[in-house]
């Protein structure tokens, strides 16, 4: 497959915005997917956590904001603290997600999860975590 | 001993076998968990953005009642509040600017002096009692029940919290010998259980449920352990789902880790709250001659 690496698309601005919330660099990465391998979610996932950052290397931040897999991380820290270049990518996902959440788009329902969370008896963790995760 | 003690919300609801198991083991320990005069909800999870302030507001303001309360140390159950309190504290400790606009933040508060240490309950058992006096105080010892531990992530991960080695953890382990239990190699003891994907994405937990318990199960455990309330309702409660997405799959009693110690240490069978437990464990308790 053709990819084209434009170099406006690789300091975007969004890019920058990226590195700076979440306090890492992102061209520390040297894609060895050691942070794959460990990652629990990467079934549930459409981009690895290596093509996630390797995306955000070369520029293409939509294929990130767009996939499932910055919605299926858990923020299980695996595979920050398995990377033998130290990097965070689990704060990297975050700010990923804020990226979306911080323009008022919210992934659930406040009514929808309390609804939910009456069926059964979830614990109150869950329903909070999962606003904090998803909502902005 | 007095020692200071933030429940968090669940403990209070959902959890409440593990607060009142946690209680009553503290007790014949010589603990007493006293439990802060005011708290809030903890917020649950670290926020990990580096322009993010607001939300270390709720742990640091736990913080601060522990030092109204007139204590240096606090301790925790709930894994969650675990992570969340000591993540806020050591943020705190590294950085003083952010405490700073913090502290002026919540300015009808005392300001927060970042001293205050955060234990979770196993690490203040081995550090301030030692397994060795937990070991004499063994009344009913475990013995015959094979036991896989499971940390899940907050316990662990990441560096700056972590209670022991974060591949081969240990401390749970240890206190479980120490109580008569045989512990079973379990490789997906770090494993995560999903989380709060629990709610909207169900489907992922099941699928994890699933894949944790049925490895316990061929590992050979009677009953997996552990110590956070959102693992628990995952990998107890959820597995009336998974048995219906998964006809083959075998259920399997889970616990925290402070049922086994209440009864090991002759605590009151009441005092395990295990009607709140989804997958019965009395069964198995009872094939060990472990309860009567
Ligand atoms: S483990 Fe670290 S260096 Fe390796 S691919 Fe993942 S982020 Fe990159
Ligand atoms: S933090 Fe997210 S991306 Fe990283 S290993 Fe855990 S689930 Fe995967």
């Amino acid at each position: 497959m053709k990819i084209e690496i434009k170099n406006e698309e690789v300091r975007s601005e969004i890019i920058q915005r990226i590195e700076e919330i979440s306090g890492e660099n992102i061209y520390k990465c040297y894609q060895c997917g050691k942070c794959s391998a460990g990652c629990p979610s990467a079934d549930e996932m459409d981009l690895l956590p290596n093509q996630v950052i390797r995306n955000l290397q070369i520029g293409k931040v939509d294929a990130v904001l767009n996939s499932r897999s910055i919605w299926v991380c858990a923020t299980c820290y695996m595979c920050w603290i398995r990377c033998p270049r130290g990097v965070n990518l689990t704060s990297l996902f975050e700010a990923c997600r804020l990226m979306t959440l911080r323009q008022n788009l919210d992934q659930v329902g406040l009514k929808e999860a309390i609804k939910e969370s009456e069926e059964m008896d979830i614990p109150q963790i869950a329903i909070i975590s999962l606003l904090r995760k998803l909502t902005s | 001993m007095e020692v200071s003690y933030f429940p968090g919300c669940t403990l209070k609801q959902t959890a409440r076998n593990f607060e009142i198991s946690a209680i009553s083991s503290c007790k014949l320990l010589g603990l007493d968990l006293t439990e802060l005069s005011r708290w809030n909800c903890c917020g649950t999870v670290y926020s990990l953005s580096t322009d993010d302030s607001m939300h270390h507001l709720a742990p640091i303001r736990n913080l601060i009642r522990v030092q109204e309360d007139g204590f240096k140390e606090v301790v925790t159950l709930c894994s969650m509040c675990y992570n969340t309190l000591k993540q806020a504290n050591e943020l705190m400790k590294k950085e003083p600017d952010r405490l700073k606009k913090m502290n002026d933040f919540m300015y009808r508060e005392e300001d927060y002096i970042p001293d205050v240490e955060v234990y979770h309950l196993v690490t203040y058992i081995k550090e301030r009692l030692g397994y060795e006096k937990v070991r004499e105080l063994v009344k009913q010892p475990l013995t015959g029940l094979k036991v896989a531990v499971y940390y899940g992530c907050l316990l662990l991960r990441p560096d700056s919290i972590k209670l022991d080695d974060r591949e081969n953890p240990m401390i749970m382990e240890d206190l479980l010998t120490a109580l008569g239990a045989e512990i079973i190699d379990y490789p997906f003891s770090n494993e995560c259980c999903g989380s709060y994907h629990t709610l909207g994405q169900k489907e992922i937990v099941l699928n994890r449920t699933n894949k944790l318990i049925t490895e316990a199960r061929r590992d050979g455990a009677d009953v997996l352990v552990l110590s956070c309330p959102e693992c628990d309702f995952n990998l107890d409660h959820r597995q009336k789902d998974t048995l219906e997405k998964y006809p083959n799959f075998q259920t399997m009693p889970v616990l925290y880790f402070t049922q086994l110690l209440n009864i090991a240490l002759g605590g009151n069978l009441e005092d395990c709250g295990f009607e709140l437990n989804y997958i019965d464990p009395l069964p198995v308790l009872r094939e060990k001659g472990i309860i009567k």
